[in-house]
């Protein structure tokens, strides 16, 4: 299996299709519903001799609403995975189509407004910005995508509220607790109605009880339809989701349907 | 994103560190200022120095009494061979028909005490000369007239007296027609002098003017007069005219250059040539001080340069938070190009202010004259400066890829 890509079509039911991976990856059917295809993703840093493969080869195809959960010990890629998701980064080989859209053939310009409109991102560090108070850190990235000020301002205090911080707005990062920062930070990326919300242990410096406000949230979005993309290394975080897949040493080694696409943890099958 | 989320995320980034930020605006400031003030007093010493020039006219020799500045002066007891410089010889002189020589202007000097029915003056100087005193010399007649060569011939009893005096002797009148005492000589004035900017220790406009035929009859004897002031057909003529005086002079004094035992007996001195030599000294004072300013600029700059590039390096994480966000490359550029152009406008604006209101007042005796261009000159240095070192390092963490940007620090 370690030799072998393994592909999903995230239909429902989980019946995955497999093809042997090798130097180019077989041409996939475009999927109907997928957010995100990655077709022969490979990423490697440094040239000849310290060169370093992250990834050797990912095919993978998320459909819209999904939760899927990206798991791997720590060096198996799957923040490298994450970074070229989230378009912070460029892969080496491969094709990535978020939306139907080849994201290596964009420019800087075009890039930023994907950035901007299609993905929300949450950090394991939060990266909220020091300065700036709970809405202004929330509307930022309706300020880049050029909202006008009475409409970022309710979005943002509608985002607020969604993850219950309505009455911290005008608090700075450093007079709010990480779990609170954590919220402030799903709020942002939540702001914009993107395509797909990207979390990157979004945990991870979190303790138990903030844990669990964190992913009671993604939950409740996972509810309302979003599609949702998860690092960890938590079987518990990996738990809340539908789908897990696991990576190691830039490989996909397993695929594993934890629940039907839509369904919430509670009545789909625990891990 | 518009232009006021720019500014207004600007302003955040100034705030959001105020020692910072008050240190950088302090160097702008120091630098603007220096540049500004330091060649604004070089610029007023060298005008001081080019309005005694115009005042003295350019095309005039002083041929005094004596030999160097004052020292023992040229006719002593024992030197018998030399003959002194008297009114006889500046007429011969002026009647010698030296191609380069307009006119001869002698003069002798003593201070009196002068009074009128209302007020009395004491040590006020008298010159004793000839009419054309009025043409070659910046003393100019203001109100009514000159004396003529007829009063000189007669030795009349006519004066001409300096505007400060007028109004001293005669507060509420006009002192022209009216008599005052010379000495206890009674004197008629004939004419007020046009007020003129004091140059020296003495007031050029408390003086008496009168024919030096009756100051030597009545104070100073018919010895040897003090000054004559020669004038030169025109200001390039003034080398030639100089050679041609002291010719002359050689012989009608009968003194041989060469001879070493000899002491001379008279000086002439072309004050234009020293004061140009005065000017220039004081051209390459503002030069010295525009060096020391730009150093100071210089300075001021690579503090500004410092902070800008430890606040970039600081915020290349925020670059790849905003960039994470969806903020493109202009965006970002925006946001620091506004940032440290507002910092260092703030400040060499500032500077401007502090270098304009300390140009008020009198430095080290020199009334600075700021120079127009050095205004936008250091305003536009020291905001490129500051405007280059603040956006080049965020143009190129703005180049970056975010996960780079995100990575550092």
């Amino acid at each position: 299996m370690s030799a072998t890509t393994v592909v999903s079509t995230g239909s429902t039911g989980g019946s995955g299709s497999t093809s042997a991976g090798g130097a180019t990856a077989a041409p996939l059917e475009h999927v109907a519903d997928a957010v995100l295809e990655l077709r022969g993703i490979r990423q490697t840093y440094g040239t000849g001799e310290a060169a370093v493969e992250a990834l050797r080869g990912i095919d993978l195809v998320v459909t819209r609403g999904d939760y899927l959960a990206i798991m791997g010990p720590s060096g198996s890629g799957k923040s490298t995975l994450m970074n070229l998701l989230g378009c912070l980064d460029i892969a080496s080989e491969g094709q990535y189509l978020l939306g139907g859209v080849d994201v290596s053939s964009l420019d800087d310009r075009q890039l930023a407004k994907v950035r901007n409109q299609q993905i929300g991102f949450v950090f394991q560090s939060f990266n909220l910005i020091p300065r700036m108070t709970a809405l202004a850190n929330v509307e930022l990235p309706l300020v880049y995508g050029g909202v006008k000020s009475a409409e970022r301002k309710r979005l943002a205090l509608e985002a607020l509220d969604l993850v219950g911080l309505a009455d911290r707005v005008d608090h700075r990062p450093q007079a709010l607790s990480g779990g609170q920062q954590q919220r402030v930070a799903i709020a942002r990326a939540l702001v914009t109605s993107p395509t797909i919300v990207l979390a990157d242990e979004p945990t991870g410096n979190l303790d138990s009880q903030s844990t669990d406000d964190v992913l009671g949230i993604l939950d409740s979005l996972t509810k309302v339809g979003r599609t949702i993309v998860v690092i960890t290394h938590e079987d518990t975080v990996g738990a809340h989701a539908a789908r897990v897949i696991s990576i190691r040493d830039g490989h996909l080694v397993s695929d594993r349907r934890n629940r039907p696409l839509g369904a919430t943890r509670g009545n789909g099958a625990a891990a | 994103m518009t232009v006021l989320e720019t500014l207004r995320s600007a302003f955040r980034g100034i705030t959001a560190n105020k020692l910072r930020s008050s240190l950088t605006l302090l160097g702008v400031m120091i630098g603007v200022a220096a540049v500004i003030l330091l060649l604004a007093v070089g610029n007023g010493s060298s005008q001081q120095i080019n309005n005694l020039i115009t005042q003295l006219g350019t095309n005039t020799l002083t041929v005094r009494a004596g030999s160097g500045f004052g020292f023992g002066g040229g006719t002593t007891a024992t030197d018998t061979s030399t003959k002194k410089l008297t009114l006889d010889v500046a007429n011969r002189l002026a009647d010698a028909g030296l191609g380069h020589v307009d006119a001869v202007v002698p003069q002798v000097t003593t201070s009196l005490t002068v009074s009128s029915t209302n007020a009395s003056e004491t040590s006020v100087s008298l010159v004793g000369t000839t009419p054309n005193y009025f043409t070659v010399t910046t003393a100019k007649i203001g109100t009514g007239e000159s004396f003529t060569k007829a009063d000189v011939a007669d030795a009349a009893k006519v004066v001409i007296i300096g505007s400060t005096l007028a109004t001293e002797l005669f507060p509420t009148g006009s002192a022209l027609g009216k008599s005052i005492s010379v000495d206890g000589t009674p004197f008629t004035v004939v004419g007020i002098l046009a007020t003129q900017s004091s140059t020296g220790v003495s007031d050029a406009n408390s003086v008496v003017v009168a024919p030096i035929s009756r100051v030597q009859r009545s104070y100073t004897g018919f010895g040897a007069i003090s000054t004559m002031t020669v004038e030169a057909t025109s200001s390039a003529d003034v080398a030639a005219a100089q050679g041609e005086v002291e010719v002359v002079l050689n012989q009608l004094l009968k003194y041989n250059p060469s001879d070493t035992r000899a002491t001379a007996p008279y000086t002439v001195t072309d004050q234009t040539a020293l004061l140009q030599t005065a000017a220039s000294s004081a051209q390459s004072f503002t030069v010295l001080l525009g060096a020391v300013a730009a150093i100071s600029l210089l300075v001021g700059g690579i503090g500004v340069t410092n902070v800008m590039l430890v606040t970039v390096t600081e915020r290349t994480r925020e670059i790849g938070i905003r960039k994470a966000l969806g903020a493109t490359r202009p965006a970002i550029l925006g946001q620091f190009l506004v940032e440290a152009a507002t910092l260092t406008l703030l400040g060499g604006v500032l500077g401007v202010v502090v270098a304009l209101f300390g140009a008020q007042f009198e430095i080290n005796g020199t009334q600075p004259v700021v120079l127009g261009y050095s205004v936008p000159l250091a305003l536009g240095v020291s905001v490129a400066i500051g405007v280059f070192f603040g956006v080049y390092p965020a143009a190129r963490a703005a180049a970056m890829r975010p996960i780079q940007a995100l990575r550092s620090i």
